[in-house]
């Protein structure tokens, strides 16, 4: 444990002075490292995809697919920042986030997940042959060494996983001042009202069922959790489902390669604790078969309305089991349906129907809505992408990335040559009046102001409307003490009676 | 009467029936923020006298600073919102690209829920309702927990809230310790706190077992770099009203220290002495126009950073003090240990030290080597200089040439960096402060490609090569299956 204190806060010192020397902030630097991303992603394509294999069985297609580079843009740095991410897309949960403190001028520590143990060693080895190792290191570990990790103090901390974990995050965080991203997942459920999609129902199942099975065996944060149908319907759809789980993976899905196996084998016991309840297990209406030797899987599952109570429809399942809820009598009561429950990372609805889009615009809250597809909101680079509630806080993705991890400073010069009298003590009656009518942008008060002033008349009383528009007759009276010449004004578009009192 | 005991029953039961409200939908329409709006502007046009009056008894506030940097910000900020609420929740259109074709995309501006804000003492009043000024904008049901430390302000923001707005949405709660620990073991989805970095992390770490974001505008020492080059005369005016004018440097952004170089600090100190004479007279411990000391606590902590040894005879302007009217005098002190306590805390009040240095190059190793304020001053009029501060000093906020103007521009956003705070508000930002940016996509269902679906293949990896490279023609070339 000492070893792991010392590791740290050498890497860590050398980080913060490399941030120190400003070389991060320059924009050649900058490009630099980004191109090196690009080149290295390039480059070592296949080694990449070697490794996701053999963390998760990710087909090369798959991979390249999911775990896609992008970056962009500039404002100042916010320092030396922790990137944690995590098993399940175990390169560009590292590379994303990476790009957005490049771009942004920090210094970065990565933490990738232990679980992912070849993506993670393919990370720590090649990333300091292709960018600058005093500026971006990659630290390997479990929880032993997060939690050393944690316990320094970062400019911010980008964190990709559980909810359960997320706590612990920002609890570490709190005690450090340190701003947080938290992208963390829910029980992301899909909206199917197939009465108004009726010839798209096709696509829409496709969508569907490529969005659970086909993005690493529904182990990702914004997978089709469970989806919601009216009554009548469930029997069609399951048949459309099956067909489409056989052109996806042939008659046996773990022979076709190209399913993503269950990470470890604790979730894989998670997943399989699941389907061995009694209650869900009734509910089962195609596949369930696991093979716990070769962790393949858990094919492709559906389930039919397992009890709304059981543990597998309150956690977020994380797996190719895929629940089918349909109670509803109609659609509408969807909406009811996912504001009951805990903010989810993503809401997928698939309607043609402007009454309950809207309807779900305004009535439910997520991260994100996308309509009519799944899953392709996190691509679209020009929308952030990030929870809200228990599915997360911050965002990222495009320009968001950029400003993920840098401080908007606001800069404001004033003039020294133009001095405003008022601004400055003794305080006197004059003063106060001017600068009430200053912030009431009354400029000819303000000029009567300083005429009275000039001229050291007697205390006269002005009537005016405090919300005067120039061009509109005074609704209310507003009376303000000031000493003013003795004129009667006639404004042309505006009342204001001159009162003089001696 | 004796107030009722706020328990932890009360908080859970607000927090309940906050929530029914917010689910209801009483406060997302436009017509109910408006109108909650347009009740503070009354509060504002109708009981400036009350609030003035809380304020004098609170902090021995002058009417100025008052009707000024209380009232008349609070009016403007109303003002704005009223104006820009049509424009900030209508959502904004996102670009799209090749990879998600065909598509639309927006970002909708959603409110977060049921809201907590947590004001400071110093400026009771703006620090309340400018943050449910954001709150209500965006839609939010809030909970109001005014400071203790200003009892007279608290007791009449609550007495004023209630009686104007929509009490099923919008409450206050007062109290102290207890009160605010039992709220902040309630789940709320944004909690928003002005005060110190003490509590900041306190408020963090409750928020942090509800996943709950935060905004925290907490303070640091604010430095102040004086170039020889500068107009002195208009220099020290700003700094003296933007420090002893504003609650007798009991604000987050106030000047804390200066610096300037050796050479130059003799001429700093004259004319402040000079100024200060002339803004508050022979006797500034008489003057009717600063705050004073807002409690005892405060008076002794700033006591004993004059007293420190090494300290005490380092002050060449002022020093006198009375604890019983709570009053210090504006004091100046000249090149204190760099240890002193002093120099390591928030000074919040009306001490002012001058460092000095050889150089004035220095004074950028100086703010660095110190944890980041709230705002960094700097007075020059060397252009280079003024680009070189601006780009290397980390603060919430960089002025150059005068002090604390830019809380008063609602186009900026204002807020910490690193110990100074998290997040930021004022004019949009503070609706933002309180939103949730949704992303919403909308997809046709044309456009299918087979590309996304298994069974995978080395074709199509190639095709998703081109498309996601945009190389349009290698695109079609594999499609062709020429490539």
């Amino acid at each position: 444990m000492e070893a792991m204190k010392e590791m740290v806060e050498q890497e860590l010192g050398e980080l913060r002075q490399t941030f120190a020397s400003g070389r991060t902030r320059s924009m050649k630097w900058r490009k630099r490292q980004l191109s090196a991303i690009i080149e290295m992603v390039k480059e070592k394509e296949d080694e990449i995809c070697k490794a996701l294999f053999q963390d998760l069985g990710k087909h090369p297609t798959e991979a390249y697919r999911d775990e896609l580079v992008k970056g962009k843009v500039i404002s100042e740095p916010l320092g030396t920042v922790l990137i944690m991410s995590s098993w399940n897309l175990p390169i560009s949960l590292c590379l994303d986030p990476l790009i957005g403190a490049i771009s942004a001028g920090s210094t970065v520590m990565l933490k990738p997940s232990e679980l992912s143990p070849n993506a993670s060693s393919f990370l720590a080895k090649t990333i300091p042959t292709y960018l600058d190792s005093k500026a971006i290191k990659v630290m390997e570990g479990g929880p032993d060494i997060s939690t050393v990790l944690l316990q320094h103090k970062w400019d911010k901390i980008f964190f990709t996983g559980s909810q359960k974990v997320g706590r612990i995050v920002m609890s570490a965080a709190a005690q450090h001042l340190t701003p947080v991203t938290l992208e963390l997942g829910g029980k992301c459920p899909t909206i199917l009202d197939d009465r108004s999609i009726s010839g798209d129902i096709k696509t829409a199942v496709k969508r569907i069922s490529g969005g659970k099975w086909g993005f690493c065996s529904g182990q990702v944060c914004v997978a089709v959790d469970y989806l919601l149908i009216e009554q009548r319907f469930a029997s069609s759809l399951i048949d459309m489902m099956k067909q489409t789980i056989k052109s996806f993976y042939g008659e046996n899905p773990k022979d076709s390669g190209c399913i993503s196996k269950i990470v470890n084998k604790n979730h894989f016991f998670r997943l399989s604790r699941f389907l061995n309840d009694p209650h869900i297990k009734a509910s089962i209406v195609h596949g369930g078969f696991t093979d716990e030797e070769k962790l393949i899987d858990i094919e492709p599952t559906i389930l039919l309305d397992p009890p709304l109570d059981s543990e597998i429809m309150t956690e977020e399942i994380f797996g190719p089991i895929f629940q089918l809820l349909h109670q509803l009598r109609d659609i509408q009561e969807s909406v009811e349906f996912v504001r009951s429950r805990p903010k989810p990372l993503a809401l997928y609805v698939f309607t043609k129907d402007n009454n309950l889009k809207t309807r779900i615009l305004s009535e439910t809250s997520s991260g994100s809505v996308t309509f009519n597809d799944v899953m392709i909101q996190s691509i679209c680079e020009a929308l952030p992408f990030g929870g809200v509630g228990e599915s997360g806080m911050g965002r990222y993705h495009g320009q968001y990335s950029y400003e993920c991890f840098s401080h908007e400073k606001a800069v404001v010069e004033g003039n020294l040559a133009v001095e405003l009298e008022a601004r400055y003590p003794p305080w006197t009656t004059y003063k106060l009046s001017f600068i009430r009518l200053s912030f009431l942008e009354d400029i000819f008060g303000l000029v009567l102001l300083m005429l009275s002033e000039r001229l050291h008349t007697t205390r006269l009383q002005v009537n005016y409307d405090t919300n005067m528009n120039r061009n509109s007759v005074a609704k209310s009276l507003y009376t303000t003490e000031l000493r003013l010449f003795s004129v009667v004004v006639n404004y042309s578009s505006l009342n204001i009676i001159v009162v003089i009192q001696s | 009467m004796a107030k009722k005991v706020f328990e932890a029953a009360d908080a859970s039961n607000l927090v309940t029936e906050l929530r029914r409200s917010f689910d209801a939908g009483v406060t997302c329409g436009y017509e109910w923020r408006v109108t909650q709006l347009k009740k503070l502007l009354v509060i504002c046009d109708n009981h400036e006298p009350e609030i003035v009056s809380a304020l004098h008894d609170d902090l021995g506030k002058p009417e100025l600073e008052s009707s000024v940097y209380e009232v008349a910000l609070l009016r403007n900020s109303i003002k704005l919102a009223l104006k820009q609420l049509k424009n900030w929740m209508a959502p904004d259109k996102a670009k799209t690209s090749l990879t998600t074709f065909p598509a639309s995309a927006e970002i909708v501006s959603e409110p977060l829920g049921v809201v907590l804000v947590i004001s400071a003492w110093n400026y009771p009043f703006l620090l309340s309702i400018d943050p449910v000024i954001g709150a209500i904008s965006a839609g939010n049901a809030v909970v109001l927990k005014p400071s203790e430390l200003a009892p007279a302000s608290s007791s009449l923001l609550a007495k004023l809230l209630e009686q104007y707005l929509d009490t099923s949405a919008v409450r206050v709660v007062e109290g102290a310790v207890t009160e605010t620990t039992l709220l902040l073991e309630q789940k709320w989805d944004k909690i928003f706190y002005t005060g110190s970095s003490r509590i900041g992390r306190i408020i963090m770490m409750a928020a942090a077992k509800h996943l709950t974001p935060v905004v925290l505008e907490l303070g640091g020492k604010s430095p102040v770099v004086i170039d020889p080059d500068t107009n002195l005369k208009a220099t020290v005016k700003r700094i003296i009203s933007g420090k002893w004018g504003c609650n007798n440097g009991q604000a987050c952004i106030s000047p804390d220290y200066i610096l300037t170089t050796k050479e130059y600090a003799p001429k700093v100190i004259d004319a402040l002495k000079h100024e200060l004479e002339g803004f508050y007279g022979k006797n500034p411990m008489e003057s009717k126009d600063m705050s004073r000391i807002v409690n005892s606590n405060h008076f002794d902590r700033l006591s004993k950073l004059l007293e420190e040894k090494e300290v005490s005879e380092r002050i060449v302007y002022g020093g006198q003090k009375n604890r019983e009217s709570l009053k210090i005098a504006p004091t100046i002190l000249l090149d204190v240990p760099l240890d002193s306590q002093i120099m390591n805390e928030e000074i919040f009040g009306p001490l002012l030290p001058i460092l000095t240095l050889n150089n004035l190059e220095e004074c950028f190793d100086v703010i660095r080597s110190r944890p980041k304020p709230l705002a960094a001053y700097l007075f020059t009029q060397n252009q280079k200089l003024k680009e070189r501060f601006a780009m290397t000093v980390s603060a919430g906020g960089i002025v150059v040439n005068d002090i604390a103007v830019h809380l008063a521009l609602p186009t900026l956003p204002f807020g910490g960096v690193g110990e100074s705070g998290m997040g930021s508000y004022h004019g949009k930002f503070s609706f933002d402060a309180f939103s949730h940016k949704k992303a919403v996509l909308y997809k046709s269902f044309f456009g299918d490609s087979a590309i996304r679906y298994p069974p995978y293949s080395r074709g199509k990896l190639r095709l998703l090569k081109a498309l996601v490279n945009s190389n349009i023609v290698e695109f079609f070339k594999v499609l062709l299956g020429l490539s």
